[in-house]
C-alpha cells in the first residue's frame, strides 16, 4: 500500500509539472459569445485547480472508493483531435504496448494490436490525415450483442471489455466489430504485466486502460501523447458538464466513426 | 420383435465399449497410483510474508478459489480492486525470492500454488494468462 | 411395390471396413490438427485477425447445412406423405444427425479455448444468434432422435409424421439461425443481407440431398446393392431443381449489392479483380459446381448413374467453394471506415488480406467430414437403418 501511494505521489507531482490539455484549449477559445464565455470560466475554474496538484482533489472528489462498483453515472471516452495528430508519430501506440505487454512475435497478421496509427488521403483532394484507431467503446456494441457466453461486455461506465474468465474464443465479435478494434491472442505468451493478464485463445481489444481509470488516471495512450507534446488526445467523463472532455464535445463539431450504425460510440474524432 | 433385436445389438456394442472404457481407465489409475505411492508427501512451500493471512488458513484451504472466483467478478465486471481477495494480493505475500533476491513464479515447482495444487491434483489455469510474480510496483518496494 | 419398407442393419464386410478404415485415418487427422492448434495455437493456421474464420468454418458451416437438409428426404416421407421416398427416411434422419455432429465438432475444436466448451453451456446470450443456434442444434438432434424413435418402433409410427413436422419446422428455423449468423453482421457489407437466411435454407436443401445421393450410394455399395432407381431419379431432380434455387439467391443477392453504389469495389472484388477468390466463384461455384451439374441432372439424356454421382460430386466442391467464397473472401475484403479516403495503416487497413489454409486446419476441417461418415457408418450397422427392399436380390 505504500508503494501504492508512493507511486501515486510521484505521479501527482509530474502532472502537476505538465500543461493540462484544457489549459491550452482556453488559450485557444475566444471569449466571443457568452455561452463561450461562460464555458471558459467555468474550465478556467477546473485549470485552476488542475495547475496546482489540484486536477487530483477534483478528480478524488469525483472518484468512486476502492470498494465501489463503476457507475452509470460517468461514461468514458475520448475526444481525438485529428489535426494535432501527426503521421509518423507513434507515441500512443507504443504506450498502449508497454502498459499491456503487447509483444512483437514477428508474426504481424496475428500479433495484437489494441490502438492503430491509420494515415488517410482523400481521393479527390489529397488532403493527408492521420489518426489513432481503437476500440470505440460504443453504447450499443455489436460485439457485445453477438457474444454467445456474455464475455464481451459493457460496464456501467461505458467501457466494453471482454470478460478473460468466459471467453470461449469463437471470435465471432472479431467478426461483429466495425472498427476491427479487435485481435485474437495466437499463441502462448509469458511475462504479462499483473494489471493486464493476456493468454491464448482468447480476444482482447483496447480497455481504455481501465486499471487506470480505476486509479483516476488517464489512459496511457492519452499521458503519451500529451507527453510528447502533440495533446491530440482528450481523456474524461462525457457525463459531467464540466469535464474537459466533455466541454469540448459540446464545443465543436466532432464525429464518430460508422454513425451510419448509430452505435453511438465513446471516442470521437474532431477534424475529419 | 425389432425391437428385441434392436436392444440385443446396442447391448453388444455397449458392453463391448465398456470393456474398452474399463481397461482404460484401470490402466491409467494403475500408473498413477504407483506414482502416488511412490512419493506421496505433505505439500511444502516456502513461508508468506506479513503477518496474517486475509482469513483463517483452513477457511483459505478450503475456499479460496471462491473468494477468487468472487472477487475477479468484481473486478473485472464492476471494476472493484479491492486487494484482500485479489489473485495479485495471493501473489504478492506468498512469491518467494530466490538467491538473487528475484521473485520465483508462484507456479513454479514447490513453490506456494504449485506445490498443493500438485497435491490435491487440481489442475488451475490461472498463469496462463495471470503473472505469477508480484507487480512491479511491490518488487520495487523492499 | 413394398408400400412399408423393411430395413436391416449392416453386416460385416470387407467394403464396410475399407471405408470405416478411410474415414477414421481421416478424423485421427482431423483431430491431430485440431491438437495442434490448439497446444500450438491459432498462428499455425492461416487464420490471423484480419480473417478470423478460415477454413475449419467453411467444413462447419457447411456440414451445419448440410445436416438440416439431410433430413430433407424424411421429411417428403412424412411430412408430404410421400411413401415412395420412405426407404430413405431412416438413413436420411442418421445422416443429419451425423453432419451436425461432424460439423460442432469441427466449431468447437477450432475454438480458442475448446476446454471452456461448458461455459458455452452454461453462460448465455440471449441477444446473440451464436447462442440461439446452440439450442437450435442440440434441440434438432433431440428431436430427430425423438423422430427415428417413432420411425423405428411400429407402436410409434402413427406419430411419425407429427414429429416429422415438427422436426421439418425445427430444421428452417435453425438453418434460418445459421444464415442468420452471417446475416446479422451489420458491419460487413459480404454478409450483411437478410438474404442470408433464405440462401442458406437452400443452400442446405441441394448441399443434403447432394451428401444424401453420395453417402447413401455408398452405403448400399457397402451393402452389396444399388439405390433403387426410381428413387433415384426422383432425387436426381430434385437435386436439380435446388442447385437453380441456389444460384437464384446467389443471383439476387450480387445483383442488390451491384445496384447499390456503395458496394461496387466489394462485387468488383468478387466478382472481377479478386484473383483466386473471382476464380473460385466463377470457376468453381458457378461452372462446376452450378452449370454443368445442373446440366447433368435435368436433361433427360443423363439420366445413367454415373452421371449422377458425377453431378453430386460437382455439387458437393461447388457448396464447398460457395461457402469459402463466401465466408473467406468477404472477411479478405477491408471494412470501410473512412469513405472517401484511402487508408494505410501497421493493422492492414485498407489492404485485401492475405489467407493461405494451413495443413492442421485443412485436416480438421476434413476431419469432420471423417467423424460424419464414421458416426454414419457406426449407426447402420447398430440399427437397422438400410432398407432391404433396395438391395439387388430383392428388386423386381
Amino acid at each position: 500500500m505504500t508503494a501504492l501511494a508512493a507511486t501515486q505521489r510521484a505521479r501527482l507531482n509530474a502532472s502537476a509539472s505538465r500543461p493540462e490539455s484544457i489549459v491550452m484549449d482556453m488559450k485557444n477559445s475566444s471569449p466571443a459569445s457568452p455561452r463561450r464565455t461562460f464555458f471558459t470560466q467555468a474550465s478556467a475554474g477546473v485549470a485552476l485547480l488542475a495547475l496546482a496538484p489540484g486536477v487530483r482533489l477534483v478528480d478524488l472528489a469525483l472518484a468512486r472508493a476502492q470498494d465501489e462498483p463503476a457507475s452509470a453515472a460517468q461514461r468514458w471516452g475520448l475526444l481525438v483531435d485529428v489535426d494535432r495528430c501527426v503521421s509518423g508519430c507513434d507515441a500512443c501506440v507504443s504506450a498502449c504496448n508497454t502498459e499491456h505487454g503487447l509483444g512483437d512475435s514477428e508474426r504481424p497478421q496475428t500479433d495484437a494490436q489494441w490502438i492503430r496509427k491509420v494515415d488517410l488521403v482523400d481521393n479527390n483532394t489529397g488532403r493527408q490525415l492521420s489518426l489513432p484507431l481503437m476500440c470505440q467503446h460504443c453504447e450499443e456494441p455489436p460485439c457485445v450483442d453477438v457474444c454467445p457466453t456474455g464475455a464481451s461486455f459493457r460496464r456501467a461506465d461505458g467501457i466494453v471489455l471482454v470478460d478473460k474468465h468466459t471467453c470461449i474464443g469463437c471470435r465471432y465479435c472479431m467478426m461483429a466489430c466495425p472498427y476491427k478494434a479487435r485481435s485474437f491472442i495466437h499463441e502462448d505468451l509469458t511475462g504479462q504485466k499483473t494489471h493486464a493478464p493476456r493468454g491464448k485463445g482468447v480476444v482482447e481489444s483496447c480497455t481504455l486502460c481501465v486499471h487506470r481509470v480505476d486509479r483516476d488516471e488517464s489512459p496511457a495512450c492519452v499521458e503519451a501523447c500529451t507527453d510528447a507534446g502533440r495533446e491530440a488526445l482528450v481523456f474524461g467523463d462525457i457525463n459531467d458538464r464540466n469535464d474537459p472532455l466533455a466541454t469540448q464535445l459540446a464545443e465543436t463539431t466532432t464525429r464518430e466513426l460508422r454513425a451510419d450504425l448509430k452505435l453511438n460510440t465513446a471516442v470521437r474524432y474532431r477534424g475529419l | 420383435m425389432i425391437w428385441g433385436d434392436l436392444i440385443e445389438r446396442g447391448c453388444k456394442w455397449l458392453s463391448c465399449a465398456m470393456r474398452v472404457v474399463v481397461m482404460t481407465i484401470a490402466l491409467s489409475l494403475g500408473t498413477s497410483v504407483i506414482e502416488v505411492y511412490a512419493e506421496v508427501s505433505q505439500p511444502v512451500f516456502p513461508s508468506a510474508r506479513g503477518e496474517q493471512c486475509v482469513e483463517p488458513v483452513d477457511i483459505m484451504r478450503r475456499d479460496h478459489f471462491e473468494f477468487l472466483k468472487h472477487q475477479r467478478d468484481k473486478t473485472v465486471r464492476e471494476g472493484i480492486r479491492t486487494p484482500r481477495h485479489s489473485l495479485a494480493g495471493c501473489i504478492d505475500c506468498h512469491a518467494d525470492k530466490d538467491a538473487q533476491g528475484r521473485f520465483v513464479p508462484v507456479n513454479a515447482k514447490g513453490q506456494f500454488c504449485q506445490s498443493c495444487h500438485v497435491y490435491a491434483a487440481v489442475k488451475i489455469d490461472c498463469f496462463s494468462c495471470h503473472a505469477a510474480r508480484p507487480s512491479e510496483r511491490v518488487s520495487q518496494s523492499p | 411395390m413394398m408400400k412399408s419398407a423393411y430395413f436391416q442393419s449392416v453386416s460385416s464386410s470387407r467394403g464396410y471396413w475399407l471405408i470405416s478404415a478411410i474415414a477414421g485415418v481421416i478424423t485421427l487427422a482431423g483431430l491431430i490438427g485440431a491438437e495442434h492448434m490448439e497446444s500450438a495455437g491459432h498462428w499455425v493456421t492461416g487464420m490471423s485477425n484480419q480473417v478470423v474464420w478460415g477454413v475449419p468454418h467453411v467444413f462447419a458451416i457447411f456440414l451445419i447445412v448440410a445436416a438440416s437438409g439431410a433430413l430433407n428426404t424424411a421429411s417428403i416421407a412424412s411430412v408430404f406423405a410421400r411413401d415412395d421416398y420412405k426407404p430413405l427416411a431412416r438413413l436420411s434422419a442418421l445422416l443429419a444427425i451425423a453432419l451436425l455432429s461432424g460439423g460442432l465438432a469441427v466449431l468447437v475444436l477450432d475454438l480458442g479455448r475448446p476446454d471452456r466448451l461448458i461455459v458455452a453451456m452454461t453462460h448465455y446470450n440471449f441477444k446473440s444468434i451464436f447462442a440461439w443456434n446452440i439450442f437450435l442444434y442440440i434441440g434438432f438432434m433431440f428431436i430427430v432422435g425423438i423422430y427415428l424413435w417413432m420411425m423405428f418402433e411400429p407402436r410409434m409410427n402413427r406419430f411419425t409424421a407429427r414429429v416429422g413436422t415438427a422436426a421439418f419446422i425445427w430444421r428452417l428455423v435453425l438453418t434460418t439461425g445459421t444464415g442468420s449468423i452471417f446475416g446479422f453482421l451489420v458491419a460487413r457489407e459480404a454478409f450483411d443481407s437478410a438474404v442470408m437466411a433464405p440462401l442458406f435454407i437452400v443452400m442446405s436443401l441441394s448441399f443434403g440431398t447432394a451428401l444424401t445421393l453420395l453417402i447413401g450410394m455408398l452405403i448400399f455399395w457397402i451393402n452389396g446393392a444399388t439405390m433403387d432407381p426410381a428413387l433415384a431419379q426422383k432425387l436426381r431432380r430434385l437435386l436439380g431443381f435446388f442447385v437453380i434455387g441456389v444460384a437464384y439467391l446467389v443471383a439476387v443477392d450480387h445483383l442488390t449489392k451491384l445496384y447499390v453504389t456503395g458496394h461496387h469495389q466489394l462485387e468488383q472484388f468478387i466478382l472481377v479483380d479478386g484473383g483466386i477468390y473471382t476464380l473460385l466463384f466463377w470457376g468453381v461455384q458457378i461452372l462446376l459446381g452450378t452449370m454443368v451439374p445442373a446440366i447433368l441432372l435435368l436433361l433427360p439424356r443423363f439420366c445413367q448413374r454415373g452421371y449422377l454421382i458425377a453431378a453430386a460430386l460437382l455439387v458437393v466442391v461447388g457448396a464447398l467453394t460457395q461457402v469459402y467464397v463466401l465466408i473467406i473472401g468477404g472477411q479478405v475484403f477491408p471494412l470501410e471506415l473512412f469513405p472517401g479516403y484511402s487508408v494505410t495503416s501497421t493493422f492492414y487497413d485498407g489492404v485485401i488480406a492475405d489467407y493461405t489454409p494451413s495443413l492442421a486446419e485443412l485436416a480438421l476441417g476434413m476431419g469432420g467430414m471423417g467423424l460424419a461418415v464414421l458416426v454414419t457408418l457406426i449407426g447402420i450397422r447398430i440399427l437397422p437403418f438400410v432398407p432391404v427392399q433396395m438391395t439387388g436380390e430383392n428388386q423386381d
